[in-house]
């Protein structure tokens, strides 16, 4: 040991100047940073900037535009296909929502048992998350085709209706056509997240329930939904994002149609900006989506939030 | 878990409560397996109908009282031959694949770097930068491809498969950095405390002690970016033109479909092949994808 001491003199080697530098925690952390600073600024917060400027101008594609203030927040007031639009967005994501909550949950009370083939059927649960929405999207096109329906044969076949269902030319028809692939190709995330706070509930809580003489239905109602609503609240709000924002599967299988009855906002903004050429008011309609999308977030943060002081945890 | 607190039960309420007992086998059936099984055959029947769509022939396609749609009589490869070699289709799965593999790996090095500086370098405000990048996520593309395509054509990108490329991560970077955090967090610091006693360098701290510990996040990180590329519909839409460079789902929806005449066998074919690799990357992987999904949601 003696002869250890003699040799390790309390310090490091000498450096050079360099590697001195990138030894230095503060240095290192802001040379770390700055590829992501970089790559956010331009290409996230800048265009995010721009798109709010670009709502006040009258850009079109291949010129630039001048600022013309409010015009095109008045024009689309008063357009009744920006309103459809807000209305079939709102209701899309209320009934989507519900439905890929309610169904989800009650896969996840299902998956929560011991079953056999448990890793196969988790796969298959989750391959609607994981192909592509635009290819899984084109798959309910056919699905729903006016002529070759599956679902129209079906029930043809069992008798209960004599003409074929007109799944995407009646406004009401397509548009729950549309919630109803939304809610197929949502389940598995909400299901599979849900599933991940189940198991972190603690059987001890069920079996105090239980002498208590709780029900089944009082043990749901009183241990795990409350349980479960920090993980609720959070799957909530990504789910709400995303489902307001959609784009794919409504550009798919409708394009909006028939007659601009299943426009979302999203499709619409692309609608008029893309293939219409009129940037700004896109650009318009786009940033109107913003104030929901705010909303959520911090229903997010608050809950969030509400969550760490539940678990007696500070904030960090 | 449940299961666990409901084989309890009898003993305690059984009797007088009269607390259904849940491990009989024909409740169990029904309030178990039956909507299981209803649940797991509506989430496959899409893509059953995909596959057996991909194999039917014309004749069979459009004839339901000849034929059942269920099933195929005389399976063919015609459709999936036409897509092979009369489409582009081999160039949109290069492109996508380029695309996809390129934006993942630049994502996966500023996530990494990003995640080690908000997680192990702690600096001053790191938790508001990591909040910050967590918001980023929560910008959607639906409002961002309009600016974005304005500065794509000032930059000279449009139409260009780098305009992609460069474009992914600002959706691939947040999520793969709050992944990383979370998976950084879960190795103990006090290891890389053991290496800088040992006169490591912080960087040599970085790639050899606590990267190689992290393999399984970088897998699953990597993954889902993967995937989220391979799925983006939006930018590959609004900044990509001509027909040669399109993404497999831009390109299946808007290239396949000539006029009014739907190839629905083509069609079916070309979503079948888009699914595969993300399908067979995730079937490698599906532990890893479960386990951190559940785990960047649970954060």
């Amino acid at each position: 040991m003696a002869s250890a001491a003699t040799v390790w003199d309390g310090r490091r080697p000498e450096q050079s100047w360099l590697s001195r530098k990138l030894d230095d925690r503060r240095v290192l952390a802001a040379l770390f940073m700055l590829p992501v600073a970089a790559l956010l600024f331009t290409f996230l917060s800048y265009p995010l900037g721009l798109g709010i400027w670009l709502g006040f101008t009258d850009t079109r594609i291949g010129r630039d535009g001048i600022w013309i203030g409010l015009e095109n927040y008045i024009y689309l007031f008063e357009d009744s296909v920006f309103w459809l639009s807000v209305f079939n967005t709102i209701v899309y994501t209320v009934l989507a929502t519900v439905l890929k909550f309610a169904l989800g949950l009650w896969l996840a009370l299902l998956l929560n048992h011991h079953l056999p083939f448990k890793s196969l059927i988790r796969a298959i649960v989750l391959l609607p998350w994981i192909v592509p929405t635009v290819l899984s999207a084109i798959a309910f096109w056919w699905i729903y085709d006016p002529q070759f329906s599956i679902i129209s044969y079906v029930l043809k076949g069992m008798g209960i209706i004599d003409t074929n269902i007109d799944f995407l030319g009646e406004p009401w028809n397509a548009r729950l056509s549309l919630i109803a692939a939304n809610v197929w190709r949502g389940i598995p995330f909400v299901a599979i997240s849900l599933l991940a706070g189940l198991q972190t509930i603690s059987p001890s809580l069920y079996e105090a329930a239980m002498i208590d003489g709780a029900t089944a239905w009082e043990r749901f109602v009183h241990v795990t939904v409350p349980m479960l609503m920090p993980i609720l609240a959070v799957v909530l709000t990504f789910s709400v994002l995303l489902t307001f924002t959609d784009f794919q599967l409504v550009y798919a299988i409708t394009r909006g149609g028939p007659n601009n009855a299943t426009h979302l906002m999203a499709t619409l903004a692309f609608q008029r900006a893309i293939p219409g050429g009129y940037l700004g008011e896109g650009a318009a309609i786009a940033v109107a989506m913003i104030p929901f999308l705010v909303a959520s977030t911090i229903f997010s943060y608050v809950a969030l939030a509400r969550r760490k002081w539940q678990q007696g945890g500070r904030d960090d | 878990m449940t299961e666990l607190a409901a084989e309890k039960a009898p003993v305690v309420t059984a009797e007088r409560t009269g607390v259904i007992n849940w491990d009989s086998l024909p409740r169990r059936m029904m309030v178990i397996y039956v909507p299981l099984i209803l649940f797991l055959l509506t989430l496959l029947f899409p893509f059953y109908w995909m596959v057996i769509t991909a194999f039917k022939p014309n004749a069979e396609l459009y004839n339901f009282t000849d034929y059942s749609p269920f099933w195929v009589s005389s399976p063919t490869l015609e459709h999936i031959n036409r897509l092979l070699f009369q489409t582009d289709y081999p160039r949109w799965l290069w492109t996508t694949m380029v695309v996809a593999v390129s934006s993942t790996v630049l994502s996966l090095f500023v996530s990494v770097l990003a995640a080690y500086a908000v997680q192990r370098l702690r600096f001053k405000g790191s938790q508001w930068v990591g909040l910050a990048i967590y918001l980023a996520y929560l910008v959607p593309p639906s409002i961002l491809f309009i600016p974005l395509a304005t500065m794509i054509f000032k930059m000279g990108l449009y139409d260009s498969p780098l305009a992609l490329i460069l474009t992914y991560p600002t959706f691939l970077v947040p999520f793969c950095t709050w992944l990383l955090i979370g998976y950084f967090k879960s190795i103990p610091y006090e290891l890389e405390e053991c290496a800088l006693i040992d006169g490591a360098t912080r960087l040599q701290i970085m790639w050899k002690v606590t990267l190689p510990l992290a393999v399984p996040g970088l897998i699953s990180a990597g993954i889902f970016a993967f995937t989220l590329s391979w799925n983006e519909f939006i930018y590959a839409l609004a900044f990509i033109q001509s027909s040669e460079k399109k993404t497999v789902p831009v390109a299946v929806l808007t290239q396949l479909v000539e006029g009014d005449v739907y190839h629905w066998g083509s069609l079916m074919a070309g979503a079948l092949l888009g699914s595969i690799p993300v399908a067979l990357i995730y079937s490698f992987f599906v532990d890893y994808y479960v386990s951190s999904l559940t785990g960047a949601v649970k954060e």
